[in-house]
């Protein structure tokens, strides 16, 4: 009786410091961003006294669904071409010597390490009028001299792949790297093709490393903000954009919220459904997987 | 069967496009030509005027000091947090408290900073500094708790017992054999709080105040309203030494472990 309470002093002790800082600066303002979508805003771009509605209302602007439907086709699109990209390199990051694994395993690391403005900057570099791809399509004859390649939508979705392809690699690896591939030599064996084996053997055998970067690729991409404000132009905004517009531009932190608000539900949803998918799965592997 | 050649072409492929523009970028911050669609000639003179630039010295100053407040305190929340997780893994409480400590690694980072910054200013709390610090421990926080987590999965606790059995006391125990066997895993974790502190801009815009321009933010300002030569040298300094921290969080958590 007094080990187990005992026991629960020392868990409580442990728990207490991370649990409390969590809870009052990131539950409490999550909370916060519901409650302030219900304030008026003061001309002077702080949070007024009372409740409204009239954020409710403004989200009924008209440009906003196209906004969201963007965001989503991007979010979407960026998803299914890192895991397209992904899942055939964990395939050959499982299979070959170590050796070789290690070096491929810090060439994805290291550009997910450097600098995040700087990797989105040197697409601009790249992608730039007065810049080297641009000028070497146009003398290939490919494109036009007046073609843009910066400032749309198609520039947003490739920076968004480039940056988020690291966080698809390395759970679909960590999955593969456990799947036994002797299951695929059986299959073959019994008279199947590279590529039936491949999708009826080895893409269910990687499921959970699926799903892990169905979620940590799709719910960042639904946040993005930087890449489309850099890289894109007005005709390629997203949500996060329209956030901080709201926050600096007009400084009308309560639409801000309003626009957090929407976001999070939409971030939810998904996160929500495939941590419930996966632990239904595998609850041993979830817990390890999620420590990647 | 030939094994499909297709995998090995992928990811040369994919680890080319990974680097053919931060080659072309470091390339460029030698290149005295403003937009690098040309090659002028080899100059340093970028460099040069990156040296001129206070501006870069004093974000620069202001980004090592909220890195180092932010790692040093993320670094013990997330360790005490990663040995409650591990050590009572199972309880109600812990279900909780892993939720919430990884639902901060994916949430996408606007989302954490526009919270904050009504946080901070429901409460009239100046921002500046200290606020940028208080939110990158936010998250910071979560990245040392998974790293040290992690490494706990290959922590034998028959050693504690043996040592307690051995007449150490709580304290003892501790000190002398938990955190001198966990230091790999916590150094690390502490080196990836610090390379994300670093890095951070969304939340550090969000929650920044008059005067704690930090060098994400100045870097962003220089992206949206010029000098790009600049920028380009700038990086090429960033990109080596973050090359460097890599390569020594690396070996710090390899070391001790057995060859994967």
């Amino acid at each position: 009786m007094k080990a187990e309470r005992r026991r629960k002093l020392s868990e409580w002790l442990v728990t207490l410091p991370s649990f409390l800082w969590l809870l009052l600066l990131f539950l409490v303002p999550t909370a916060l961003v519901f409650a302030i979508m219900f304030k008026p805003a003061t001309p002077y771009g702080g949070i007024g006294e009372g409740w409204t509605l009239a954020t409710l209302r403004t989200l009924g602007n008209p440009n906003y669904p196209a906004i969201v439907a963007r965001t989503l086709w991007l979010s979407v699109a960026a998803t299914a071409l890192c895991i397209l990209l992904a899942t055939p390199m964990g395939y050959y990051m499982a299979r070959v010597s170590p050796a070789r694994r290690r070096l491929v395993l810090l060439l994805v690391i290291l550009p997910f390490w450097t600098s995040f403005l700087v990797r989105i900057f040197a697409w601009k570099v790249l992608l730039h009028p007065e810049g080297m791809l641009k000028h070497g399509l146009v003398l290939l004859g490919l494109i036009a001299p007046e073609t843009s390649l910066l400032y749309n939508a198609y520039a947003v979705l490739l920076v968004m792949v480039y940056t988020e392809l690291p966080f698809a690699i390395l759970p679909i690896y960590a999955a593969s790297e456990k799947f036994d591939f002797r299951l695929i030599e059986a299959a073959k064996d019994l008279g199947a093709t590279s590529f039936l084996a491949f999708r009826k053997i080895f893409l269910p055998g990687i499921r959970v490393g699926l799903l892990t970067a169905f979620l940590m690729v799709f719910i960042p991409s639904l946040g993005s903000y930087v890449i489309p404000d850099i890289v894109g132009g007005p005709t390629s905004e997203m949500i996060g954009n329209k956030i901080a517009q709201r926050t600096f531009v007009d400084r009308n932190l309560p639409h801000a919220a309003g626009l957090s608000a929407l976001l999070t539900v939409a971030v939810l949803i998904p996160m929500v459904a495939i941590t419930a998918l996966r632990r239904k799965e595998s609850p041993k592997d979830a817990l390890r997987e999620e420590g990647v | 069967m030939k094994p499909s050649r297709l995998p090995l072409i992928v990811t040369w492929a994919v680890i080319a496009f990974f680097y053919v523009p931060i080659v072309i970028l470091v390339a460029n911050s030698f290149n005295s030509s403003r937009f690098g669609g040309s090659w002028e000639s080899t100059s340093l003179k970028w460099y040069v005027r990156l040296m001129n630039e206070p501006s870069i010295w004093h974000a620069l100053t202001n980004t090592l000091a909220i890195a180092t407040a932010a790692t040093l305190i993320s670094m013990v929340l997330g360790t005490s947090a990663a040995f409650a997780l591990h050590r009572f893994a199972g309880s109600k409480l812990q279900k909780l408290h892993y939720s919430i400590i990884y639902t901060p690694l994916v949430l996408p980072e606007i989302l954490m900073g526009l919270s904050m910054l009504l946080f901070f200013v429901a409460l009239k709390v100046q921002l500046g500094l200290a606020t940028i610090a208080v939110a990158h421990v936010t998250f910071c926080l979560s990245y040392v708790a998974m790293t040290v987590l992690a490494r706990l999965q290959d922590f034998d606790f028959a050693i504690i017992e043996a040592a307690q059995d051995l007449g150490a006391g709580w304290w003892t125990t501790v000190w002398k054999v938990l955190l001198p066997m966990l230091a790999p895993g916590i150094l690390a974790g502490g080196l990836l709080a610090f390379t994300l502190s670093i890095d951070d801009f969304v939340i550090s815009f969000f929650v920044a105040g008059p005067g704690s321009t930090t060098l994400p933010i100045k870097i962003y300002s220089m992206i949206k309203y010029g000098a790009p030569p600049l920028i380009n040298a700038l990086s090429t300094i960033l990109l080596a030494i973050t090359f460097l921290c890599v390569i020594a969080s690396q070996y710090l958590s390899n070391r001790g472990r057995p060859a994967a």
